[in-house]
């Protein structure tokens, strides 16, 4: 043990002299390897005893360069770079490149796709959603709901697999359709999911939702008013547990949204247990999605006839969807050749990041992992 | 009134914890809804779908034939470099010369199973197969010479 006089002696930091003698402040370094933190994201947390001062995130512990790759690959390869951003939506990633490119072909998507499409992005973010609310729990300190969760996560994984040929990176998605058609098996299989997880969401609720723990860990904690949640940019489920109505899905439809019958989640408290009832919610709105669709899937063509290479012509263009996590724009600037000129993502996951240091200003340093867990952060979706 | 909330606080709190704990202790009590699969014991039991993707493969017959042209249309698909063709020029027995396959490398520690070589393949020589466990102790094992020794293109593919 060192004495408080040795390590003042030895030249430490100002901050941490300062915070021995109780007036200074604490600089203290989360991550980037910590539980907490789902993956490399470096937060330096200044303390004032056990109450946060400020929080400065620092990024780029897994930036991969992933929107210059995309200049040097054609449009057809960029789409599967994209499922290695927010790996948890990938499907929905995917599907959003998707759409620009077909912006700027003028494709016409057969309805058969589009349905295909609309299922594989709601069985995903039921996916995400599922995996979230065991992870936020773990985060909580219960380490049980993490694996009933990934019971039902692993039906879809089952059916991801079984049609799309892979777990989590599926790269089905591809300009003027999806790349092969549903497997037989499909419509059976995401029945027998529907069934599951209704007879299982109501172990949810018992286990997390009205766990006083939990409640009183998340009630109050991490508010962020609407007008905040306006202007740093969130949206997803952190806006609309503000009261801020952004579900793309509603406000810009894209593919078949404007035609289903299906309720857009808002709380009004902003706080963390607000953004965790979005989610659970919106799970529930997920399913009675895929019931509308599962039996109406349209006859015809999975895929719009394309030719083999695909040229964009001049221009600029964007398109937005609504992923798990909130808004991803796809914004392509073409010179009219094979490759873009330029892309960037606008992903819902480094806007969200940015209110933390608002909303935990002032907050006890334990509440901090409630915050992050309803943040929802995936860490190369907010790195790229 | 205080304390009227206050044990009615406490009751409501035990009663949340013990709801969940019902929950819990149903499954303890029940063992057979534990869906636990025991990898790798369970490995003959391991049923993959056909469309999973684990590695390319090159469809060969059982005269040792494939159907690669050596067109080279599946490394230019290829995002990463994964593929690398060379070709060779077979003498036919009329002396002529003709554009065949030598050597198919794929470099599986570059693969990411994006399923594009496949799609752009347009004689369908090579597939993607189910074995995921490429675990090796030596690097230059995954990088791998798909076309068998002795191998030689179909009769009529071209």
């Amino acid at each position: 043990m060192y004495t408080e006089t040795q390590i003042i002696k030895s030249g430490a930091p100002a901050s941490i002299a300062g915070a021995l003698d109780g007036t200074g402040e604490l600089v203290i370094n989360v991550g980037p390897q910590h539980p907490a933190t789902h993956g490399v994201l470096h937060l330096v947390i200044t303390l004032n005893g056990e109450t946060i001062r400020k929080i400065e995130p620092h990024l780029g512990y897994i930036h991969r360069s992933i929107e210059k790759m995309c200049e040097s690959l054609s449009y057809r390869q960029f789409i599967y770079v994209t499922s290695r951003m927010d790996y948890l939506s990938s499907h929905i990633n995917n599907h959003a490149c998707a759409l620009t490119v077909e912006k700027g072909l003028q494709l016409e998507i057969p309805p058969r796709a589009q349905v295909i499409r609309v299922l594989m992005d709601e069985l995903t973010r039921v996916a995400s959603h599922e995996l979230w609310w065991g992870a936020m729990a773990m985060d909580l300190g219960a380490f049980t709901p993490f694996f009933y969760a990934f019971r039902e996560r692993e039906t879809i994984t089952d059916i991801m697999e079984e049609t799309c040929g892979a777990r989590l990176t599926m790269n089905y998605i591809c300009p003027g359709g999806v790349n092969y058609d549903i497997h037989p098996n499909f419509q059976r299989r995401v029945k027998d999911f529907i069934q599951l997880f209704k007879s299982k969401i109501h172990e949810y609720d018992e286990l997390v939702t009205g766990n006083i723990i939990f409640q009183n860990r998340m009630k109050g904690v991490g508010t962020l008013s609407r007008e905040d949640a306006i202007s740093f940019g969130c949206t997803g489920p952190v806006a609309r547990g503000s009261g801020v109505s952004s579900d793309i899905r509603k406000l810009f439809p894209y593919e078949i949204y404007d035609k289903l019958n299906f309720e857009e989640i808002t709380e009004t408290a902003g706080d963390s247990f607000a953004r965790y009832m979005v989610r659970i919610r919106e799970m529930h709105q997920s399913i009675s999605i895929i019931e509308q669709l599962i039996d109406n899937i349209p006859e015809g063509d999975f895929q719009a006839k394309t030719k083999a290479v695909l040229k964009l012509p001049k221009g600029e263009f964007y398109s937005r969807v609504e992923t798990a996590r909130g808004e991803l724009g796809v914004y392509i600037v073409s010179e009219g050749g094979t490759t873009p000129y330029r892309i960037k993502f606008r992903s819902p996951g480094f806007s969200n990041l940015s209110a933390l240091d608002h909303m935990a200003r002032g907050s006890k340093l334990g509440d901090l992992v409630a915050m992050m867990g309803t943040l929802d952060l995936v860490i190369p979706d907010i790195d790229r | 009134m205080f304390i009227k909330d206050y044990i009615s606080d406490v009751y409501k709190a035990v009663r949340s914890l013990l709801t969940g704990m019902k929950t819990t202790g149903k499954y303890f009590i029940h063992p057979g809804e534990i869906i636990t699969q025991q990898y790798p014991e369970n490995r003959d039991q391991l049923h993959l779908p056909e469309r999973f993707r684990g590695e390319v493969v090159m469809i060969h017959d059982e005269n040792n034939e494939h159907a690669c042209t050596g067109c080279t249309a599946c490394e230019l698909a290829c995002p990463n470099a994964t593929i690398k063709i060379i070709t060779k020029f077979d003498i036919s027995p009329e002396g002529k010369k003709k554009k065949a396959l030598d050597t198919f490398i794929y470099h599986l520690e570059l693969c990411t199973m994006c399923n594009l070589c496949i799609q752009a393949c347009p004689t369908d020589a090579i597939k993607m197969a189910q074995n995921f466990e490429h675990s090796v102790y030596d690097r230059s094992k995954l990088t791998k010479k798909l076309n068998q020794p002795g191998s030689k293109i179909k009769e009529g593919v071209e």
